[in-house]
């Protein structure tokens, strides 16, 4: 059911936000190039990988989310909210593997 | 007037929760711009170092800095309901694992704000 | 002691408004001294519940300075600053006049969630034996001293927010007995107290917790639900 594909995917998230965050953090040093990015991501089956998979798990996290929010604060429930949120969740998974396709290959 | 203007909201773990769902919405919002921005790598990296300069400006810097303290806060809000959910904190250790949480955003952000400068 | 309390109480239905009274304070005077004192001396028609006044019952319970409290066990020493208190009916439920509010949706869905023991052996049958030390009694024993007053239901943002939550009661009662042996509706309730108006609503607020007058955790039997459905779910029973 959601609740546990939010949780699974939320412990899953928790290391690649680990991660990423760490990398950013060491990695922004008064600033980021694209040839900086793009030196260390381009043609990186590592990144691409680990990229790949942090978008899918946003793109199912973050939907699930919204859905409660918008049942609870916007008293929007049923099956036009549920569609919405989906939506927002393959549009999530589209731009983000597009971005990680931009920047590994 | 409503006979209900009531004060729930006098204690750590109902702003942990309000914490956790703002920062979640304002994520989800910032998301597709992130990827976005970095799409335009796909027209060349001359393409994303225009974006970047674009970036250079304080609002948006201090933007960013907002945005890792947002994750952050996110995380640890986040670690805090599976260590409850899972299991099964009684009362919470009495908010210590919201100082913590707390902390660790905190210093997420700031190691990140130094770091930009 | 000389000095008068100002109280402002609801007066009205969902469409009422605060009338101010002056009551004399006196010694160890609780939130329904001040009540009862004002339906007595001062105006008969206030609508109000008690029934035992020692904080066994839980009819009492109404919102005192914006927090949902027992009126009989709240003194007003504790929590009036200066010399003032506000006093409002139960929030989250429908008002039926003044103080009082309609439980009916309270205890609808108790019964919603399955909240009641659905037996399995007979008079005929020998005793259950349950250990008192077992983990599964432990948890019925943290949450089975519920009086059904409705503080944490009144507290609940979730409540608010979404009106088919079954709300703090409800879900901590329902847990009580996913941890009896000797109940058999288990796959029932598990179903009944699953989805979106069920444990999976929970956001770990914790003021229901924070508000309990008996010092339950409905938060902690709500994780607990959150628990044995994934469970059941992850073994295809549910």
């Amino acid at each position: 059911m959601l609740w546990i594909a939010q949780r699974a995917t939320a412990a899953l998230l928790a290391l690649c936000v680990a991660v990423h965050l760490a990398t950013m953090i060491v990695v922004v040093r008064g600033g980021l190039t694209a040839t900086e990015i793009l030196g260390r991501t381009r043609g990186s089956v590592g990144w691409a990988a680990f990229y790949g998979l942090f978008v899918l798990a946003v793109a199912v996290h973050a939907p699930i989310g919204l859905r409660t929010v918008a049942g609870e604060w916007l008293q929007w429930r049923g099956r036009g909210a549920d569609a919405c949120c989906a939506i927002i969740g393959v549009l999530m998974l589209a731009l983000g593997w597009r971005a990680v396709a931009a920047v590994t290959i | 007037m409503s006979p209900t203007t009531w004060r729930g909201r006098d204690h750590p773990a109902y702003w942990a929760s309000i914490v956790h769902r703002i920062s979640g919405i304002l994520l989800a919002l910032f998301l597709p711009l992130h990827f976005l921005a970095l799409g335009t790598a796909l027209s060349g990296a001359a393409s994303l170092d225009g974006f970047l300069a674009w970036t250079d400006r304080p609002w948006v810097k201090a933007s960013e800095i907002a945005l890792v303290a947002l994750l952050a806060a996110h995380l640890t809000g986040g670690l805090r309901l599976l260590l409850v959910e899972f299991v099964g904190w009684r009362r919470e250790s009495q908010g210590m694992l919201l100082a913590v949480a707390g902390g660790a955003a905190a210093f997420c952000a700031l190691a990140f704000a130094l770091n930009l400068f | 002691m000389e000095s008068s309390l100002q109280v402002d109480v609801w007066r009205g239905g969902a469409q009422g408004a605060y009338r101010r009274y002056q009551v004399p304070r006196q010694d160890a005077q609780t939130v329904l001294d001040v009540v009862t004192w004002i339906q007595r001396r001062l105006d008969p028609t206030l609508a109000y519940r008690f029934a035992c006044r020692v904080g066994m019952c839980g009819s009492c319970a109404m919102t005192v300075n914006g927090r949902a409290r027992w009126s009989c066990r709240t003194h007003v020493a504790k929590v009036a600053q200066d010399n003032r208190l506000t006093i409002a009916p139960l929030a989250k439920l429908p008002i039926v006049r003044d103080l009082v509010t309609d439980m009916r949706e309270f205890f609808d869905k108790w019964a919603r969630a399955k909240g009641q023991f659905s037996p399995t052996t007979t008079r005929h049958d020998d005793f259950a034996r349950i250990a008192p030390a077992s983990a599964a009694r432990k948890e019925i024993d943290a949450a089975i001293e519920c009086i059904g007053c409705g503080i944490c239901y009144a507290s609940c943002d979730v409540v608010a927010w979404n009106p088919a939550y079954l709300g703090p009661a409800a879900l901590n009662r329902a847990w009580t007995l996913v941890n009896d042996s000797r109940d058999g509706d288990r796959s029932a309730r598990l179903a009944a107290v699953a989805g979106d108006a069920g444990c999976h609503a929970c956001h770990t607020q914790s003021t229901c917790t924070e508000r309990c007058p008996k010092l339950l955790s409905p938060t902690a039997s709500i994780a607990g639900l959150k628990r044995a459905t994934a469970r059941a779910v992850l073994k295809g029973e549910l």
